[in-house]
């Protein structure tokens, strides 16, 4: 069970957190004018990365607060926890 | 075989407290300290059980948790009776009762002894031989193969005791208290680091507390004196906790592991009484030091299982720690210089060892001399080519090995004896540090994995960590304490240390025999009976991956995790293979690494604490005017209320028409609530349901529906306008945690931008559905000064009013299609606002229904219920609610995909109405409909997902959805069932009050 530091509380159990996905997909500001094939990109297609992947946790149980982790899939090595809106940190 | 072979007193036996217990029906007895193997031994008691395939006689192999032959069932008689206990590890206590598994009638005559000899009829893969081909031949052996197979009887009630969980966090967990465990936990905690140190025997100090060779000294005393010493210490030493009795099942990543603490399991029965059996330990460590020690291997030679074989360590503890002899003709084959101490410990001890049978040339090592001065017997290059005595070992065959340790030569030499104790080196208990995700590396040089690195929060120290030898450990331990723990000393890195050293070394992972291969039994994993026969007969077959051959040989796959025999499948695999050990890897060592009690696992979390639930505010009520109860997610709503001996089906039928004639009401506090306030609450509204929200007035209600991303309908519900950037938006009952989060979702990462704010105020209302043409009079009975005229309280809007000074919030909306009002108080008035309804509405009859009637109410009026009508595959087309979705807001949840070539097609299924031919058949929900019922194979056209008898129609209806169901508007279709088929005719959603006038109709 990871150890996640949520950027709001501080260090807590993975059981109070739900993962929420790849991190970085922006929802499209115009979604009428994308073509099935581009909406589809946005809505379904996701990355299965081994290695470093950047994903979207929540503190469900906790601040309800939504961040970003840097995790490293191989080993669940949790890279870096950064805020929503932030750019991930350079490796 | 009732002879004592209590040797010697032992300090760690208690030989003043006799304890009785019971083995397969008689009785024997052993002293405080025994574990039930030793007390057996004692009594010189080897055979234990059968094995798990061809029902061999099975001894005692091991003295600790890794024991694969010694499994046995506790209160064998008992309805509350445990199988797969390990003998090894079960101290003795007055009254235990436990006996043999895997036999029948008896283990003395088994008649699954026969399998012994079907053996080459049972190879490797027999179980999936059997299923895939061919069909009658399983059919043949199933009755056998279920009768045979599975290990122990399950109990047959619930488990009486009291189980519990802990969570511990600290800064150094040590696990295992051998010396480097004590050590490191000792200087740990001087050094003021939280520390717990665990192990899972009830003693201290590991090997070394019972080691009294002169060959390992410390300090110029016995290892054991200089490690009581320490150990006596530790009781002194603030920041530290030591738990026994505790084994470490799983370690998580993150240095999060499991431990189970054992706590009465050792006690007899009164003494258990009213205490906590079992406690799960959850432990976040900063830093973990595993300090697991190793396993002895067994040596893989023909017929290495009866009972009198045993691991040479066993056979040391047996004599140095319990007092025990495992046998009076003791002899020992090796690899190593292991069963050398051990036969010098028993020499010391007055016990007879006759030979060592050693596989090397030679060996120039200390120890060598004092077994020669003790006059024991040493075979140099010699193997075991045979062993004899069905029930216990009765005489060894040996021959001399060839130089390239592939075959045997010479003449055959006979040796008598009752117990051998076989040293096939050492493998690092290495399991947990496997788990907790890090990698193992292979030394060709010594045949062992071990660790491949360590690093800031985890390190493995001893034997675990690759040091077998004394003054390795101690060195290698001094140096990676100040290391981890960041401390400049240990205090005893200056102990002065004398041990012998191991000179040759000498490995064959199958030791060949005179007989040809293919007619040997060299078992590899003794729990579930697979031999070196098999693994390469699985190589034959032509798996590779070391996964793959375990699978197929069920090697490892015991209650044991084949902790004895993995390391020679490898070895087998690779030589066989012609790949080294390090390409080939091991398999993956999985949690838990003992069996653990379904007790431990769930802890307190049984019976009423299985799941939490929630009540409203009128539980009491419902409860007092007898109401049965469903379970909606973690709610408790009142189902319906039967009165006298009503059935269901008759209470429903009684509260749905009274509802539409006079006056009904509901408990509706569950329906979730979020108060929604903030400058950007209507658009953000806009965004999230599919309709329009900003022109909403202020007073007003609407109703809503939400989409996923995808289209499909996520969530519906009612949402009232309390003021110029305020809303209270209603979610179903079951969706209300999943619409709060998705919503911060949306306003956290797409549109932080937007000014709204959201709180589930859920819990903070209590809500009185009033319905039926008497609702209005009733309301105004409660609140005579509020004008509730249509043109002042139409439908779909909101009055705040004051009732007895408390303010209540009333929405005029309905679920049922009758004129209805919902009386929104504070929570802690739910009951009195509902009582005060039900003495109001007393006059006309009032009549509470429960969710059965609310559902049978909607399904009249063709309303939706998302999650039973719909299922996370309709749109709102698909539902037949084009009207809700607006064509002229730009963008909203989920809007894009109703226009993708899937979402667009036409003949997608749909809801629709169902009605039965005869009108007195209620479908069953969940019913296929197909169209035609000689087409083969049928075409399902879809599934009826909601049906009722109305009895407000006088008739049988259903929603039901169906593929292209739009335009199949007055078809026949079938739902076929088990013995008929139902004719239906497919109909308008709307069943009742098409026009809805009912909504404003007041008596
Ligand atoms: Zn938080």
């Amino acid at each position: 069970m990871f150890l996640i530091n949520c950027p709001y509380c501080g260090e807590r159990d993975q059981q109070e957190f739900k993962a929420g996905g790849e991190a970085h997909i922006e929802r499209p500001k115009q979604p009428t004018e994308l073509s099935d094939d581009q909406w589809a990109e946005y809505l379904f297609m996701r990355k299965n990365i081994k290695g470093v992947q950047f994903e979207r946790w929540n503190h469900a149980h906790g601040c309800r607060k939504w961040f970003n982790m840097a995790r490293d899939t191989s080993n669940d090595e949790i890279k870096a926890i950064y805020k929503m809106g932030e750019k991930p940190p350079p490796q | 075989m009732t002879k004592n072979l209590r040797v010697k007193s032992s300090e760690f036996i208690d030989e003043t407290s006799r304890i009785s217990f019971k083995f397969d029906g008689k009785t024997y007895y052993g002293f405080k300290g025994d574990t039930l193997a030793s007390a057996l031994l004692a009594n010189n008691v080897h055979l234990i059980g059968r094995s798990f395939k061809y029902h061999r006689p099975r001894g005692i192999m091991t003295s600790g948790s890794e024991e694969p032959n010694a499994i046995v069932q506790i209160n064998p008689n008992s309805n509350i009776t445990e199988p797969n206990a390990r003998a090894t590890e079960i101290e003795i206590y007055e009254g235990l009762e436990a006996s043999s598994q895997n036999c029948w009638p008896s283990v003395n005559f088994d008649i699954g002894g026969i399998n012994n000899f079907l053996a080459p009829f049972l190879p490797a893969g027999f179980y999936y031989k059997t299923f895939m081909w061919p069909k009658s031949f399983w059919e043949k052996y199933e009755f056998f193969i279920r009768h045979s197979a599975g290990l122990g009887k399950s109990p047959t009630t619930k488990d009486p005791d009291i189980y519990d969980h802990r969570n511990i966090h600290c800064d150094v967990l040590v696990v295992g208290a051998g010396i480097s465990g004590i050590l490191a936990a000792k200087n740990a905690a001087k050094n003021n680091y939280k520390t717990l140190l665990l192990d899972e025997k009830n003693e201290l100090g590991g090997s070394i507390i019972f080691e009294t060779n002169e060959n390992k000294k410390i300090n110029n005393t016995f290892s054991s004196e200089w490690l009581k010493k320490e150990i006596s210490e530790l009781k002194n030493i603030k920041n530290l906790e030591i738990k026994t009795r505790t084994s470490v099942a799983a370690y998580h990543q993150y240095n999060y592991l499991l431990a189970r603490e054992n706590l009465t399991d050792h006690l007899e029965k009164k003494d258990k009484k009213n205490k906590i059996r079992q406690r799960l330990l959850k432990i976040r460590a900063k830093k973990v030091i595993l300090a697991t020690g190793a396993l002895e291997r067994p040596l893989v030679f023909n017929n290495n299982d009866r009972p009198g074989i045993m691991l040479s360590s066993a056979v040391k503890k047996y004599s140095d720690f319990y007092g025990v002899a495992c046998g009076v003709k003791n002899i020992f084959f090796t690899n190593n210089d292991t069963a050398y101490e051990s036969a010098l410990s028993l020499h010391n001890k007055g016990i007879k060892v006759d030979a060592i049978i050693d596989i090397r040339e030679n060996s120039d090592a200390k120890i060598i001399k004092k077994i020669n001065d003790a006059g024991i017997k040493i075979y140099w290059s010699h193997t075991i080519v045979d062993t004899s005595g069905y029930k216990r070992l009765s005489d060894v065959s040996i021959m001399k090995l060839s130089n390239d340790g592939m075959s045997v030569t010479g003449s055959k030499t006979s040796i008598s004896c009752d117990c051998l104790g076989i040293a096939g080196g050492w493998t690092p208990a290495v399991h947990l540090y496997t788990q907790s995700g890090n990698k193992l590396t292979f030394d060709e040089d010594r045949n062992v994995f071990v660790p491949k690195a360590d690093n800031s929060a985890q390190i493995c120290v001893g034997s675990c960590g690759g040091d077998f030898e004394l003054d390795e450990i101690i060195k290698n331990l001094s140096n990676k304490l100040k290391n981890f723990l960041n401390i400049s000393q240990t205090d005893f890195e200056d102990i002065s240390l004398e041990n012998d050293k191991e000179t040759s070394k000498r490995n064959i992972w199958l030791l060949p025999s005179d007989k040809p291969n293919g007619k040997t039994k060299p078992f590899v994993d003794y729990q579930n009976d697979a031999t070196a026969k098999d693994i390469k007969l699985a190589l034959r077959e032509g798996f590779r991956s070391i996964e793959h051959v375990k699978r197929y040989t069920t090697t490892g796959m015991g209650t044991d995790q084949g902790k004895l025999g993995n390391m020679h499948a490898l070895g087998i695999i690779a030589d066989t293979a012609g790949v080294k050990m390090g390409e080939l890897g091991t398999t993956t060592f999985r949690p838990p690494y003992t069996p653990l009690t379904f007790g431990t696992i769930v802890g307190r979390n049984v019976g009423e604490f299985f799941d939490t639930f929630r009540r409203t505010p009128m539980n009491d009520w419902h409860i007092k005017n007898k109401a049965e109860f469903e379970n909606v997610g973690q709610w408790k709503r009142a189902w319906y209320y039967p009165i006298n001996d009503e059935t269901m089906h008759q209470a429903v039928q009684r509260e749905s028409k009274a509802a539409r004639k006079s006056a009904g009401i509901l408990d509706a506090s569950t329906l979730g609530k979020i108060d929604i306030q903030g400058s950007d609450a209507s658009e953000f509204l806009n965004r999230v349901y599919t309709n329009a929200w900003s022109k909403l007035a202020i007073g007003k209600c609407r109703y809503g529906l939400m989409l996923n991303e995808d289209g499909m309908v996520f969530d519906d519900g009612v949402t009232t306008r309390l003021g110029e950037n305020h809303y209270i938006m209603t979610t179903t009952t079951g969706g209300a945690a999943n619409v709060l989060s998705k919503l911060e979702d949306y306003l956290q990462t797409e549109w932080p931008e937007l000014d709204v704010y959201l709180t589930s105020v859920t819990d903070h209302f209590a809500t009185a559905s009033l319905c039926g043409p008497n609702s209005k009079k009733i309301l105004n009975k409660i609140i005579p000064e509020l004008d509730l005229s249509d043109e002042n309280f139409p439908h779909m809007s909101f009055k705040e009013v004051t009732i007895d000074k408390i303010k209540c919030r009333i929405m005029r909306i309905s679920f049922t299609g009758e004129q209805s009002y919902e009386i929104n108080v504070p929570a802690s008035f739910g009951e009195a606002i509902w009582e005060k309804c039900i003495e109001a509405g007393k006059e006309f009859d009032i009549t509470p229904y429960g969710t059965e009637t609310m559902h049978l109410l909607r399904a009249e009026k063709g309303f939706i219920i998302v999650g039973q009508d719909t299922d996370g595959t309709m749109t709102p087309i698909d539902l037949q609610m084009d009207w809700i979705v607006s064509k002229k807001k730009y963008d909203f949840i989920g809007k894009r995909s109703l226009y993708r070539s899937d979402t667009m097609k036409e003949d997608r299924k749909q809801l629709v109405g169902l009605l039965t031919e005869d009108p007195n058949i209620v479908l069953e929900e969940g019913a296929q409909i197909v169209s035609e019922l000689n087409q083969k194979p049928v075409e399902m056209l879809g599934h009826v997902t909601s049906s009722y008898f109305s009895p407000n129609l006088n008739k049988s209806i259903a929603l039901a959805v169906v593929k292209d169901g739009k335009n199949m508007m007055g078809r026949k279709l079938f739902v076929p069932m088990e013995n008929k088929n139902i004719s239906v005719t497919v109909a308008n959603t709307v069943f009742y009050d098409e026009k809805n006038e009912r909504l404003n109709a007041s008596l």
